[in-house]
C-alpha cells in the first residue's frame, strides 16, 4: 500500500462521516413542518398503530392533515372499544405566559375533541383538560422540545 | 466621634453634613422581660432638627416586623410615598424536575423570611392572588383532576371552589373592594372572563367572545378591566368598562402581550411582552401609551405590584441545557424607573408571585 491510496482511505472515511452526519442534521429538521413536530419520539400508542397524540404550530389549535389521520385512528380505535373513555389532555410550550397557555391548552384539547365527534365519538366518553404549560413532556428549551410539548394527549381513563 | 446614646438625643449635625449626609437615623433597643422597646429618630441634617421619631413596644420575636415598620416610616418621610417593606408575598413554591414539577403555596415576607406553606403540593396550584386586607387568597388548583378557582383563608385554613362551573375556571383575581372574584371560564375550547360576588354568589358574565379572554385586572376604582385576548389574531392587551363594555384594544407595539395588572395608583398597566424569542416586563399607560419596558430576558412573566405602585415582583425561568439540565424560576423585583433590579431570596425555586398590601396599614 503507497501512502497515497492510505491518503485516499482516510479522505474517503472523512467524506463519509461528513456525509452522514448531514443526513442525521437533515433527518432532525425533518421531524418539524411548519413549525409542528412530525416525528414519532415522545409518542406512545393506544393500540398497535394508533398514536396518542397529535401536535400544534406555536400558539395555534388547528389540526394538520396528519393530525387528523391520527385522530380517525383514535376514533376507529374508540368505536371498536365501545366502554373505553378517555380524558384529552391539552398541552402548550414554556414560551408564553401561564394564563394564556392555559387557555390555549384547553383549546388545542377541544379542537382533538370535536374531530373525534365528528367521527362518531360521544362527547359524553371524551373528556378534556388542559394543563397549559405545567408538563412538558421534554424539559429542554429547543424548538424540537417546544413542538413536542406543543400537544394533545388522549389517555384512557378506565 | 459622639455616643450613640448621645446622637439619639441630639445628634452633632456639623459633624453628618461633613460628609454630606442629608438625614440620619438613630434608634435604642431596650429588652426587659419578655417586651422589647424600640425607638427611633429620623434627623434632617441640613435643616438640623428632627423629622419623624416612633417609639413601640412589642414582644422580641416581633423585631423583623418592628424595623420593617420603621422602614416604611422612614421611606414614607423621605419620598412622600408609603413604604412597602411590612408586606408580605406569596407565590407558589417548585421543585422536582421540570417535567414532574412540584408546586406549593408559600407566603413570606417581602425580605424572603418567615416562609410558610399553605398546600403540600399533592396537586398542582398556580397564580394564588390576596385580596385587599390580605386575609384572603383566590388561586386554581389541579385538586382531584379538576382545575378550578379556590378561595382560600390564610388564618383559618379554610378553602373552598369558587363558582360552580361545569369546565375549567382560572386567573383568579380579587375586585379592589375585595367582594368579587374576576377569572376566566373554559368551555368547549373558549375562554370567556367571569364575576363572582363572593357574598350573593352571584356570578356574571363579562366577555362573550369565540376568542381566549383571560387574565382580568381591575383598575383600583373598580371601573375598568385590562384583560388579555387573541380576538385580533394574537395576545393582546384590552381594557373594557367593568361591565364589559367598550371594550377597546390598546397595545399595538411590535410583539404579543399578555398579563396586564392595573397599578395600585391607577396611572399605569404592567405587562408581559414577547418578541422575537424574548420577554419583557413593562408598564405602560392605561391608554396603551406611554410604554417602557423595564427588563429583558429569555423568560419571565406575571409582574405583581408594590402596595404603593413604585416596584413590581415577578418570576424569571433560566434556559435548559441539552439534557433538559439548568432550569429555574425564581422570583425578581424591579423599580418602575428600571433601576435596582434584583433577585428575592426563596427558599426553593418560586413563581407567580403576588405582593400583599401593607400589613400595618
Amino acid at each position: 500500500m503507497t501512502l497515497k491510496t492510505n491518503l485516499k482511505n482516510i479522505l474517503l472515511v472523512i467524506f463519509t462521516t461528513l456525509l452522514l452526519s448531514a443526513c442525521s442534521t437533515a433527518k432532525k429538521s425533518a421531524d418539524i413542518e411548519g413549525d409542528v413536530y412530525t416525528g414519532k419520539e415522545t409518542v406512545e400508542y393506544l393500540a398497535a398503530g394508533v398514536p396518542d397524540r397529535v401536535f400544534f404550530a406555536t400558539n395555534k389549535s388547528s389540526l394538520t392533515t396528519a393530525s387528523r389521520a391520527t385522530l380517525r385512528k383514535q376514533a376507529t380505535f374508540l368505536r371498536k372499544n365501545k366502554n373505553l373513555n378517555v380524558v384529552i389532555e391539552g398541552h402548550a410550550d414554556e414560551r408564553g405566559t401561564r394564563e394564556y397557555n392555559l387557555a390555549l391548552g384547553e383549546r388545542r384539547a377541544n379542537a382533538a375533541r370535536d374531530y373525534l365527534m365528528t367521527y362518531g365519538i360521544s362527547g359524553k366518553r371524551l373528556s378534556v383538560i388542559s394543563y397549559g404549560k405545567e408538563k412538558p413532556v421534554n424539559p429542554k428549551s429547543s424548538p424540537i422540545s417546544w413542538s413536542q410539548n406543543r400537544r394533545s394527549v388522549t389517555v384512557k381513563v378506565n | 466621634m459622639q455616643k450613640p446614646d448621645i446622637a439619639h438625643l441630639k445628634p452633632r449635625f456639623e459633624d453628618w453634613r461633613l460628609i454630606k449626609a442629608q438625614a440620619l437615623v438613630t434608634g435604642k433597643l431596650l429588652i426587659s422581660g419578655d417586651k422589647l422597646k424600640v425607638e427611633f429618630r429620623l434627623w434632617d441634617l441640613a435643616a438640623a432638627q428632627e423629622m419623624t421619631a416612633l417609639a413601640f413596644t412589642t414582644t422580641p420575636s416581633n423585631w423583623r416586623r418592628v424595623a420593617h415598620i420603621i422602614s416604611d416610616k422612614i421611606y414614607e418621610r423621605l419620598t412622600g410615598e408609603e413604604g412597602y417593606f411590612d408586606t408580605r408575598i406569596i407565590y407558589v413554591a417548585e421543585s422536582g424536575p421540570k417535567t414532574q414539577r412540584v408546586k406549593k403555596l408559600a407566603i413570606m415576607d417581602q425580605d424572603g423570611f418567615n416562609t410558610k406553606y399553605l398546600t403540600l403540593g399533592n396537586e398542582l396550584v398556580l397564580t394564588p392572588r390576596f385580596n385587599p386586607t390580605n386575609q384572603m387568597v383566590t388561586y386554581m388548583s389541579y385538586f382531584r383532576n379538576m382545575p378550578r378557582v379556590y378561595l382560600l383563608d390564610i388564618e383559618t385554613g379554610t378553602q373552598e371552589v369558587v363558582g360552580n362551573f361545569p369546565g375549567m375556571t382560572f386567573a383568579p383575581r380579587f375586585s379592589p373592594d375585595g367582594k368579587k372574584i374576576i377569572m376566566s371560564f373554559a368551555k368547549d375550547g373558549n375562554s370567556d372572563i367571569f364575576t363572582m360576588d363572593l357574598e350573593t354568589r352571584l356570578v356574571e358574565r363579562i366577555t362573550e367572545h369565540s376568542s381566549i379572554d383571560t387574565s382580568p385586572s381591575f383598575s383600583p376604582d373598580g371601573k375598568f378591566i385590562a384583560f388579555n385576548s387573541d380576538r385580533s389574531g394574537l395576545q393582546q392587551i384590552y381594557v373594557m368598562r367593568s361591565d364589559g363594555s367598550n371594550v377597546k384594544r390598546i397595545t399595538f407595539g411590535k410583539g404579543i402581550y399578555g398579563t396586564p395588572v392595573w397599578s395600585p395608583r391607577g396611572d399605569l398597566i404592567a405587562f408581559t411582552k414577547m418578541h422575537k424569542g424574548r420577554f419583557y416586563i413593562g408598564v405602560m399607560r392605561t391608554d396603551g401609551t406611554g410604554e417602557r419596558l423595564l427588563t429583558e430576558n429569555y423568560y419571565q412573566e406575571a409582574p405583581s405590584w408594590s402596595p404603593n405602585g413604585r416596584v413590581l415582583v415577578f418570576y424569571r425561568e433560566t434556559k435548559s441545557g441539552t439534557k433538559g439540565e439548568g432550569f429555574s424560576a425564581k422570583l425578581w423585583s424591579i423599580d418602575i424607573t428600571g433601576y435596582n433590579e434584583r433577585r428575592l431570596s426563596t427558599k426553593t425555586d418560586a413563581s407567580d408571585p403576588s405582593w400583599s398590601s401593607l400589613l400595618s396599614k
